[in-house]
């Protein structure tokens, strides 16, 4: 029943329906829980497309139960519609990899914070523009001239995990991840 | 009143107040008076209706009756609300938007760090959750009050017009009836702190702080934590909020 030639990793380019339906889960190992954070490292936040699922610290839990994958992520605001369409990302991504069978949960306990972001994606959001947040409740540095001669423009911004701000030195206003 | 229909209330009192008050300041967006205000109040619109989402999933759980939360939000007419009626008051100005939203913000917070100690586990873990969000809220509409009481002659005296309008509605948030007693035996909440005595220090020392005088209010409004008597208002929003659901029955986004 085996077939060998079915690619274990397909690419993610291949349309969905084909590998669900040619790779049935009972015809090849299943991948391990290593394999999947490591292709949950590709879903990339919608909003911040810099930072991953990984980096972003919202998933909480990954494993097997029997052929079925449960996935628990936490939202990072109540409200914020990304965690809707990473849900969708996610399940998509799984399905091109042949995962047929995926519950996605959600989380609220222990209560997502911004310290979860990890060093990695801290770096990556500074990068992109974005002051990674701090504890002091406000930026360290321009993310783009390292000035520390900062203003607050608002406490809200373009989306709810951000707030904006200005750097005084080379007058660009960014934005900044707040504390949560 | 048994225990199910008591916590299924309760928790359509914690989400209807999320909901009606983040459809109100929604309201604002695009007619903030800087871009910076219209920002702020569509993303605290947005914290709310994602609370209004976690409360009345909960709602819904626990009623059984296969409504989902978009049928309790979207379905119920104006009689099966459970909001106070502070939430479902129009706008007015800028200035009473923002009172409205502090003196909402002080209370939601406490309430919100009550509930982290519930002994519904969904309800303790939704309201840490929140809380972190609520306390955000707080902090801005806080210094708001106080920049705006403590501003100019104009602004001083619309804050104080905006306090002695809402301060009437104060009251509902802390009326206690049969659901509040069924649900406080079960330990979803813990009433052995008063709420009230920390609402009333911290409001005082800020309203002080924006030299504003906490009204007399002889009187309370309510009738909308029991349903009873809501006001004309909140026909009004739900004429906007489920519009299109009663229009075009099921339809999905």
């Amino acid at each position: 029943m085996v077939n060998p030639s079915i690619n274990h990793e397909p690419q993610p380019s291949q349309p969905v329906g084909d590998l669900a339906s040619s790779a049935a889960s009972t015809a090849q190992p299943r991948p391990t829980i290593d394999q999947i954070y490591k292709w949950l490292a590709s879903v990339m936040d919608p909003e911040i497309p810099v930072l991953s699922v990984i980096d972003l610290g919202i998933i909480r839990e990954v494993n097997w139960n029997g052929d079925a994958l449960e996935i628990a992520i936490t939202p990072t605001y109540t409200g914020c519609p990304a965690t809707t369409a990473i849900t969708e990302d996610i399940e998509m991504m799984l399905r091109r990899r042949g995962i047929t069978e995926i519950a996605v949960n959600r989380h609220l306990a222990p209560a997502w914070s911004s310290d979860w972001i990890t060093s990695t994606g801290r770096a990556k959001l500074e990068a992109y523009g974005i002051a990674p947040p701090q504890l002091a409740g406000h930026p360290e540095r321009c993310p783009r001239c390292h000035s520390n001669n900062l203003f607050r423009v608002s406490e809200f911004g373009s989306t709810p995990c951000k707030a904006l701000w200005r750097c005084q030195s080379c007058l660009e206003a960014f934005d900044y991840f707040k504390c949560l | 009143m048994d225990y199910q229909s008591a916590y299924f209330e309760f928790l359509c009192r914690l989400g209807d107040n999320a909901l009606i008050l983040g459809h109100r300041i929604s309201e604002w967006c695009g007619h903030g008076p800087t871009l910076e205000e219209d920002i702020a109040l569509a993303n605290i619109a947005l914290d709310l209706i994602g609370e209004a989402t976690v409360w009345l999933e909960l709602a819904a759980g626990v009623e059984n009756k296969r409504r989902t939360a978009n049928d309790l939000a979207m379905l119920r007419d104006a009689w099966e609300f459970r909001n106070v009626l502070l939430v479902e008051q129009p706008n007015g100005d800028f200035g009473q938007t923002i009172m409205r939203q502090y003196l909402f913000d002080a209370w939601h917070v406490l309430v919100l760090t009550a509930l982290a100690e519930s002994r519904e586990l969904p309800v303790a873990a939704a309201a840490a959750k929140i809380k972190k969000e609520a306390q955000y809220h707080l902090l801005r509409s806080r210094n708001t009050v106080i920049g705006l009481g403590d501003g100019t002659p104009e602004s001083h005296r619309r804050m104080q017009a905006a306090l002695d309008w809402s301060y009437p509605y104060v009251g509902e948030l802390f009326e206690r009836d049969e659901i509040d007693h069924t649900v406080e035996q079960k330990g979803v909440v813990n009433q052995s702190a008063n709420l009230w005595d920390h609402y009333y220090e911290e409001i005082s020392s800020t309203l002080q702080r924006a030299t504003l005088q906490i009204p007399a209010a002889p009187h309370s409004h309510s009738g909308g934590k029991n349903g009873q008597q809501h006001s004309e208002h909140l026909g009004h929003i739900l004429t906007q909020l489920q519009w299109l659901q009663r229009a075009y029955p099921g339809a999905q986004w």
